[in-house]
């Protein structure tokens, strides 16, 4: 699946709930079931800064697509992440580099975030993408 | 007038707002309060019948409301029982008015210098003295606070040297809500002959606040915390060390005359206040204060306190919940961890259901950084909040611990 059909599939997922605080139950889960970030990668230089808990991204090249782990202090920013890394991981560095990545504004998640909390989000999406650019950078050296 | 909290809830516009299609709880007045429509009024009066430069003109609009803003500096100077009204300068707020002392303070300190302040600050009152200390190579050095939330006056006693030059302390913490012995610490400051500031934001709605009993040589809150307007403050300082204090901004009504070589700057409290002052926030602020002293600060403590004691029972009584800072003294404010669990998470769920609470390291990570903690989760409460919106808080807490376990 591409980026797009990816993101797509995410929308129609949430938009099986009407109600916000299903939404949340269902991002909860999800962040419950994040696959942990190894622990070697816990550390100040995995921290994106920018986000109200802490949230630590690992990424690497694997025949040629990038592979993104990820961990956080709180569920429900684990929760977003694991939708970000459905989305952008395991696909190729410019795919995800010419992405944008809206479907967290199409699932109407921004507007229920505060101006802190979606700079937070802003800054992982950021940080996804300087990943994917500084592999493809290095593969092709 | 007695307490009548269905009044007093019908004088604030803002209680009646939904949020997300429910009923606004809203718990976060340690960040600001909300504003009574008779304050409201006040600043739209000013707007519409009196407003006009202030000390300038001669026509006699401008007389009006030079004389409504002396009168309000003369309100407030009574209403913190200050010595006169010299000693009042209005500023945007409590943050300007710490950075005003900490820049006159630039030429009294010196290299090896020592000022004191608490680990419980909030950052207004703790990055003005650092980056102080740091220009001057002066030494900031941190009471640090107790288990349950409140400062040890021995560790003061053994920290005051020679070279201790200002003593700059919460009147009452914004995370952990105590009240600390600010007239106490005077005595010992002043025994040493060390000035003492006191932050007094958390405290002008919520305690007693007296500079001449405190006897402290500063003193200083925001008006937004008070039911009165943003962007309006007091500083209130001693005249003797007002008078030490070299300006801090220069221009407008705080200069007596200008030549090419130089400038004569006018008398307190005028020398402080540079350019066009905010006129409507000082009226607003007056009317903020003249409305808890109707109600009755007795009163207003009283309902308070019953609320903070209903709450805490409350609270104590939530799996997983623990409440950060015990102190005897308390104003209304009571800070929450939840064990396992990320406030950040908590503060979310809660949002979606109509609680605003502020969630975080509440502008003091130096004291979450001591207290080992991410963040709490803060709830502060005003005159305005009933038994009735605790209750509706405790009911969401417990669905988003139940939703995240």
């Amino acid at each position: 699946m591409t980026i797009k059909e990816k993101s797509e599939a995410i929308v129609e997922e949430f938009a099986i709930f009407d109600d916000w605080m299903d939404k949340y139950a269902h991002l909860i889960e999800l962040g419950k079931e994040l696959p942990i970030i190894d622990e070697k990668y816990k550390d100040e230089s995995h921290l994106i800064s920018g986000c109200q808990s802490r949230v630590w991204l690992h990424a690497d090249y694997v025949n040629d697509n990038v592979v993104y782990t990820a961990d956080s202090d709180a569920v429900i920013t684990k929760g977003i992440i694991s939708l970000l890394i459905r989305v952008m991981s395991d696909a190729n560095p410019s795919e995800i580099y010419s992405s944008d990545f809206t479907f967290i504004d199409d699932i109407g998640l921004s507007t229920h975030l505060s101006p802190t909390r979606a700079n937070g989000l802003v800054s992982m999406v950021k940080q996804m993408k300087l990943y994917a650019k500084a592999l493809y950078l290095r593969a092709e050296k | 007038m007695g307490f009548k909290i269905n009044s007093i809830r019908n004088d604030f516009p803002v209680l009646s707002t939904k949020v997300n299609g429910k009923q606004l709880v809203y718990l976060d007045n340690g960040a600001t309060t909300h504003k009574p429509m008779q304050v409201i009024d006040r600043i739209s009066n000013y707007y519409m019948t009196e407003n006009s430069n202030v000390h300038r003109a001669s026509y006699n609009l401008s007389h009006i409301a030079t004389d409504l803003f002396e009168n309000s500096r003369k309100f407030i100077a009574n209403f913190i029982n200050a010595a006169s009204y010299r000693e009042i300068i209005f500023t945007k707020g409590t943050t300007e008015s710490v950075n005003l002392v900490a820049s006159g303070f630039s030429d009294i300190i010196t290299e090896g210098d020592e000022i004191i302040i608490t680990v419980m600050e909030h950052h207004s009152n703790f990055v003005p003295w650092q980056q102080l200390c740091k220009k001057n190579k002066a030494t900031l050095r941190f009471l640090s606070v107790l288990k349950d939330g409140t400062i040890d006056l021995s560790e003061l006693l053994a920290m005051i040297n020679s070279k201790t030059k200002l003593i700059s302390i919460t009147h009452i913490s914004n995370v952990l809500g105590t009240i600390n012995p600010v007239k106490k610490i005077s005595e010992i400051a002043h025994n040493n002959g060390v000035p003492v500031f006191v932050d007094g934001a958390q405290a002008i709605a919520h305690a007693n606040v007296d500079v001449s009993e405190i006897d402290c040589d500063f003193y200083c809150f925001s008006g937004h915390k008070a039911y009165g307007p943003m962007g309006i403050g007091v500083l209130y300082g001693k005249e003797e060390w007002l008078n030490r204090l070299s300006p801090y901004q220069y221009g407008g009504e705080m200069i007596s005359s200008v030549n090419f070589k130089s400038t004569t700057f006018n008398e307190l409290p005028y020398k402080f206040e540079a350019g066009t002052p905010n006129v409507a926030g000082a009226l607003g602020l007056e009317r903020s204060l003249r409305y808890i002293q109707d109600i009755g600060l007795d009163n207003i403590f009283k309902y308070e306190d019953d609320l903070l004691q209903y709450a805490t029972k409350k609270f104590e009584n939530i799996k997983g919940v623990m409440i950060i800072g015990n102190a005897k003294s308390k104003i209304p404010v009571i800070s929450l961890n939840i064990e396992g669990l990320h406030p950040y998470d908590i503060g979310i769920l809660l949002d979606q259901m109509g609680i605003a609470i502020r969630t975080g390291n509440h502008c003091a990570q130096p004291l979450m950084e001591a207290l080992e903690l991410p963040g709490t989760l803060r709830v502060s409460m005003a005159l305005y909040n009933t038994k009735e919106e605790i209750d509706l808080f405790a009911d969401a807490l417990m669905k988003a611990i139940d939703m995240l376990t």
